[in-house]
Formats: C-alpha cells, sequence, structure tokens
C-alpha cells in the first residue's frame, strides 16, 4: 500500500494548483454574482489539457488517469466551484462516456472538439419529473429513416445553456421500461432543439444550467451512443465514474473553506489574540482538517480503483461522493461559523462556498441515491 | 542555441508558518511546500521562449537533494530538454560559493552559449550564484535583466533596470550569464500533455566530490519581538481609519 501520487500526478497537483490559485481564484466571486460562463478560463484550460484529461492523446486529450483527472478537479473546486463542476462534466460525464460506449467516428468527430474546448459538453438525463427515478423519463425518440425524432424537456442541466455536444437520454422503446431508454448526442443547432430557461440557483451560479427542449427534434441516426436500448446502463457507468469527480469537487471546496478559515482564524483577533488561539475554533479546523482528509482518501481509492481496471466500483464511488459531499457542506458551515458575521457578507468567498456546497449533496445522485446504492452492495440486491 | 538554466527548489514561504529545524540552522521542512524559485521560473520561461525563437535545447541543472527533481521535471514538463541534479557527496548545506563551483564544473563541459538564473532565491537571498557563476566561467555577466533579445548572429541585446525606472541597454557577445529578475515575461504553465512528455526526458545525476564552502550558517532565529510595533484592533474600516491617521500624524501622507 502506498498513499502517495505519483511523480506525474504531483506534477499535475502543482500545475492545476498554481493556475486555479492565479487564474481561477480571483474571478470566482464574479462570475458567482453575474452567472456569467467563464469561457476565458475555459480556453485557458483547454490549452493546458484540463478539459480532456482522460481522452486518449489521439483523440486530442491528455491520456492521463482518473487520480489525476480527480486532483486537478480538487484544486480548481478547491477556489471556484463553478469551474470545477463545468470541467467534470466536460470530462467525466460527456468526453468518458462518447469515449467508452462512442464508435469510432463518434469519437474522431466529437472528442477532439471538447477536449480542444471549441465546445463544452453537457448530460441531459435529468427531467423535469424525473430525477432520482430516472426510468420515470418523458422524452422519447422514434426512428424516422436515417433520423430519430426526439421530444421531450430536460432540467437542470449544468453547462447546458453554453454548450455545444450534449449527451441526451430519451425512451426508444417505453413498454421495456429502463431497456428502452438510448443515448444520443446531440449538437446545439438541431433544428428543433431550443435551450430554455437559465435556472437562478443557490450556488455554483456560473454553470449556465439551463432546461433544454425538443420538439422533433431530428437526430441523424449515426448519433445514437452504443445501441439502441443501451441508454440506462451508459447513464449509470458513466454517473458511477463521474461521482468520483463529483467526490473531488467537494474534497476540492472543503479544502478551499479549511483555507480560507485557517487564515481568518489566525488573523482575526478577538479579546485581544488571534481566534485561532481558541480551543472552540481549533476543535472545528480540527474536524474539517480530519473529515477533509477521511474524504479525500475515498476519492482517491475510487479513481485507483477506476484505473486498476476493475469492473465494478459503484459502491466506493457512491461512498467517495455521499461522504464527501456531506463533508464539503459541514466544512462550509463550520467556514461561515468561524468567520462570523463576516462570513455572512459577500464580501468573503465562504459565503460563496456554503451556498455551491449544497448542490454537492443532490446532483447526480442525492446522498439518499448514493446510500441505495451502498445498501444494495451490502445487502447483495 | 544551447541554453542551460540553474533553478533551484524553494519552499513556498508567503502564507507558511515557518518554524526553524532544532539544529538551529535551517527551516524545518514539516507543513511547507516546494516549488521552484519565483525568479528562476521567469529564466526558465526566458530560455523558452529564446529557443522557440532561434532553435536550441534547454538543460536544467539544479544542486540539491532528491526532492529537488520535483522542480526539475516541472521545468521539463514546461519544455526543457533535459535536466542534470547535482547531489554532491557528503554536503548537508551548501553555500553560494559551493553552488556555483559545483554548476561550473559540470556546466562548463556542456558548452553553453547562454546561462541564464533567477537573480536571487527568495529562501537565502544571496543573489550570489548567478554572479559567481560567471566569474568561474569566465564569462561576461549581467544581473537582474529585465528584457532581451536573441539576434541570429548570437548577440543579446539586454537590458537592466536601474533606481527609478531607468533602462540600461547592453550588447554582449555570447557566452554569457545573465541573472533574470521577475515580470521580465510570463511564465506558462505545464500542459497535461507536457507532464506526460516530462517522463520520458532525460534527468541524470551527477554525485561529484565536495567543493570549497566560503560560508557558514551560524545561527537561524526570529527577530525579537519589538515594543514598537502596534496592532491595530476593530473592522477593517477602522483599522484602515487608524492607519490613514498614523501615516497623516506623521506626514507620510
Amino acid at each position: 500500500m502506498d498513499f502517495q501520487l505519483s511523480a506525474d500526478q504531483k506534477l499535475v497537483q502543482e500545475m492545476v494548483r498554481e493556475f486555479a490559485q492565479k487564474e481561477l481564484k480571483p474571478m470566482a466571486a464574479t462570475i458567482d454574482q453575474t452567472q456569467q460562463f467563464p469561457w476565458e478560463s475555459l480556453k485557458k484550460m483547454a490549452k493546458l489539457g484540463l478539459l480532456g484529461m482522460i481522452v486518449p492523446e489521439e483523440y486530442g486529450g491528455g491520456g492521463m488517469d482518473f487520480i489525476s483527472l480527480a486532483v486537478a478537479i480538487e484544486e480548481i473546486s478547491r477556489v471556484c466551484a463553478s469551474t470545477g463542476v463545468i470541467t467534470a462534466v466536460n470530462n467525466s460525464l460527456v468526453a468518458y462516456p462518447i469515449l467508452t460506449f462512442g464508435n469510432e467516428e463518434q469519437k474522431r468527430t466529437y472528442l477532439p472538439l471538447l477536449c480542444s474546448g471549441q465546445k463544452i459538453g453537457a448530460f441531459a438525463l435529468t427531467e423535469p419529473v424525473a430525477g432520482s427515478d430516472v426510468a420515470g423519463m418523458q422524452s422519447s425518440a422514434r426512428r424516422d429513416g436515417n433520423y430519430y425524432v426526439l421530444n421531450g424537456a430536460k432540467r437542470f442541466i449544468t453547462n447546458g445553456g453554453e454548450a455545444g455536444v450534449y449527451v441526451v437520454f430519451a425512451y426508444t422503446a417505453p413498454a421495456l421500461r429502463h431497456k428502452g431508454i438510448s443515448a444520443f448526442i446531440v449538437e446545439r443547432g438541431y433544428a428543433g432543439f431550443t435551450v430554455g430557461k437559465h435556472e437562478e440557483t443557490m450556488g455554483i451560479r456560473a454553470t449556465a444550467n439551463c432546461e433544454l427542449m425538443f420538439e422533433d427534434c431530428k437526430i441523424p441516426v449515426e448519433n445514437l451512443l452504443g445501441q439502441e436500448g443501451d441508454g440506462f446502463k451508459i447513464a449509470m457507468h458513466t454517473l458511477d465514474v463521474s461521482r468520483i469527480d463529483i467526490g473531488a469537487q467537494a474534497v476540492g471546496l472543503a479544502q478551499g473553506c479549511l483555507d480560507e478559515a485557517l487564515r481568518y482564524s489566525r488573523e482575526r483577533r478577538q479579546f485581544g489574540e488571534p481566534i485561532a488561539n481558541f480551543q472552540f475554533i481549533q476543535g472545528m479546523l480540527a474536524q474539517m482538517a480530519t473529515s477533509i482528509d477521511a474524504a479525500r482518501l475515498l476519492v482517491y481509492r475510487a479513481a485507483w480503483l477506476k484505473d486498476s481496471g476493475a469492473k465494478r466500483f459503484s459502491v466506493e464511488a457512491s461512498m467517495a461522493k455521499f461522504f464527501a459531499s456531506e463533508v464539503a457542506v459541514e466544512c462550509a458551515r463550520k467556514a461561515v461559523q468561524i468567520h462570523g458575521g463576516y462570513g455572512y457578507s459577500r464580501e468573503f468567498a465562504v459565503e460563496r462556498m456554503y451556498r455551491d456546497a449544497k448542490v454537492m449533496e443532490i446532483y447526480e445522485g442525492t446522498s439518499q441515491v448514493q446510500s441505495l446504492v451502498i445498501a444494495r452492495g451490502l445487502l447483495g440486491a | 542555441m544551447r541554453i542551460v538554466v540553474c533553478i533551484k527548489r524553494v519552499p513556498e514561504a508567503t502564507e507558511a508558518l515557518l518554524r526553524i529545524d532544532p539544529s538551529g540552522k535551517k527551516l524545518s521542512e514539516d507543513n511547507l511546500t516546494f516549488g521552484m524559485n519565483e525568479t528562476d521560473s521567469y529564466a526558465l520561461e526566458e530560455a523558452l521562449l529564446v529557443k522557440e525563437r532561434v532553435g536550441g535545447s534547454v538543460t536544467l541543472v539544479t544542486v540539491g537533494p532528491e526532492a529537488a527533481e520535483e522542480v526539475l521535471r516541472m521545468g521539463l514538463a514546461k519544455g526543457a530538454d533535459e535536466a542534470l541534479r547535482i547531489a554532491p557527496v557528503g554536503v548537508e548545506e551548501a553555500d553560494p560559493a559551493l553552488v556555483a563551483q559545483l554548476l561550473a564544473a559540470e556546466i562548463r563541459p556542456m558548452g553553453p552559449e547562454l546561462i541564464l538564473t533567477g537573480c536571487m532565491a527568495s529562501d537565502d537571498g544571496s543573489a550570489q550564484v548567478g554572479v559567481y557563476l560567471a566569474e568561474l566561467l569566465g564569462m561576461p555577466h549581467l544581473s537582474l535583466v529585465v528584457g532581451m533579445e536573441v539576434s541570429s548572429t548570437g548577440e543579446v541585446t539586454a537590458r537592466r533596470e536601474l533606481e527609478g525606472g531607468v533602462l540600461e541597454e547592453y550588447r554582449v557577445r555570447l557566452p554569457a550569464v545573465f541573472t533574470i529578475q521577475s515580470g521580465i515575461n510570463t511564465p506558462r504553465y505545464a500542459s497535461i500533455l507536457g507532464i506526460r512528455r516530462a517522463a520520458s526526458k532525460p534527468l541524470r545525476v551527477a554525485a561529484p566530490p565536495t567543493g570549497e564552502k566560503m560560508l557558514e550558517v551560524r545561527q537561524l532565529a526570529f527577530p525579537p519581538a519589538g515594543k514598537k510595533a502596534e496592532i491595530l484592533q476593530g473592522s477593517p474600516a477602522e483599522a484602515a481609519e487608524q492607519i490613514a491617521s498614523l501615516l497623516r500624524s506623521r506626514a507620510l501622507l
């Protein structure tokens, strides 16, 4: 057993840390307030290879492992959770399923676009009436000659308003329930596809979270991802992988909260001394540091399992996402508490971080869905 | 053009809590993070820019323990071609004179046309190695370089910044040693592909016998807490007002 990152993983960590601190941190408060999608940052990140880290070089990617991706998302989210999840979605919710389930032509067409940042990806699974209950989706696509004709609506789609390539799920055979769901690669600009309202969200406000509408949207048959009926399997496998990165996002945000809390508690003086001298503050800092470390180990373990070629890592990925997202919320709460009144003010980053943290317990499977996956693993159901 | 860049691994000390090692002669490395000395990263960037303009190769050299290979790898990931770590036998802490001697002995046979290094290391701040190295190699030297252009004939025009922002321009025949000031360029970040490619670039270790030290650190200590420091209390706005009135009362504003 070895708890060290490899030499390359350390370089990724150092490079992304420096980039995030210098380039992303100064933007984080502004893009939260203006809800502005961080295109400028994403172009810089594309040049560094951060938008297609796990995509092989031949398709324009960086050819790195999942631990490196987790480390990168952690460092980005430490200063800007919005940019963190945009990166995670592009890599693991869009590039990854195209890489894993796409045919050669799909890979050659779409992966270079996603890696270079020419197009950003979005993953369209959630619907107004179907969240945790994926099979409850209403969207459907029927074959018509060389096209599938897609009808339906998707909601709360991260990157939705700014993406160019969407992985969209819809029933092709509703009678078969989850075995009748198919996945499609849909481009922005296909007739019948419109972006609806921009959600007013509590946190991760720069992620162009939007509603998508499909009215007789014609998708070329060659854009079916996998086979008809593979959609549910593709969605579940993809979510197993991407949950590792939401775990990494949560660890990053929690670490950012600890960074802020440590700095503030050394500077802020009350009763004639820095508040870091007080045991109640020290207790909160110690709890934060310990739970962050535990969450990080769970995330790296899940990523390591994926890298080692393990076929089954759903339970470990769910544990990582479940635990880390709750750690993020708890660390953000404590960081605000340590900042006192200033923590409640928009002038301090922890106010944004507290709002950004909450969604991590909700998206890509709520804590309750993660518990379900973990319990099924325990009970062998 | 054959370019050598001398770099150093240093602790990132701006926000760290510094502690002194029990030996009393160096900082404790616990809880410190390390990286490439800031001005060295400007020197590396300048070398990469010259290489991109006129062709050639960039060799990185450092003196230090195995952990110092981190900064060499990062330099390779940014685009340097090869790296050398000098690990002198039986030396714990080298002084600037010894570092320069070790560097000179390894760099001389490489026959470089241009040697760049940061103007000062952020940890010891001695700013001696570049000057010393130039002397040992018998090369001209410019310190605190803030701008340079390499012509195709192998001449370099370089500028130094003097007090009050006055620029001093030189034309220098190569080979030469320049120590680079921060701000001369914008150092690039390594890319993911650069990091992957760095793994297959040559990184050599040389373990020469030690040379001659001229300085020995006697003791490292924090200055005793003075009685003149005044710590302002209150909200940022209140503290700012107090600072303003203090500055005004001392005619500093």
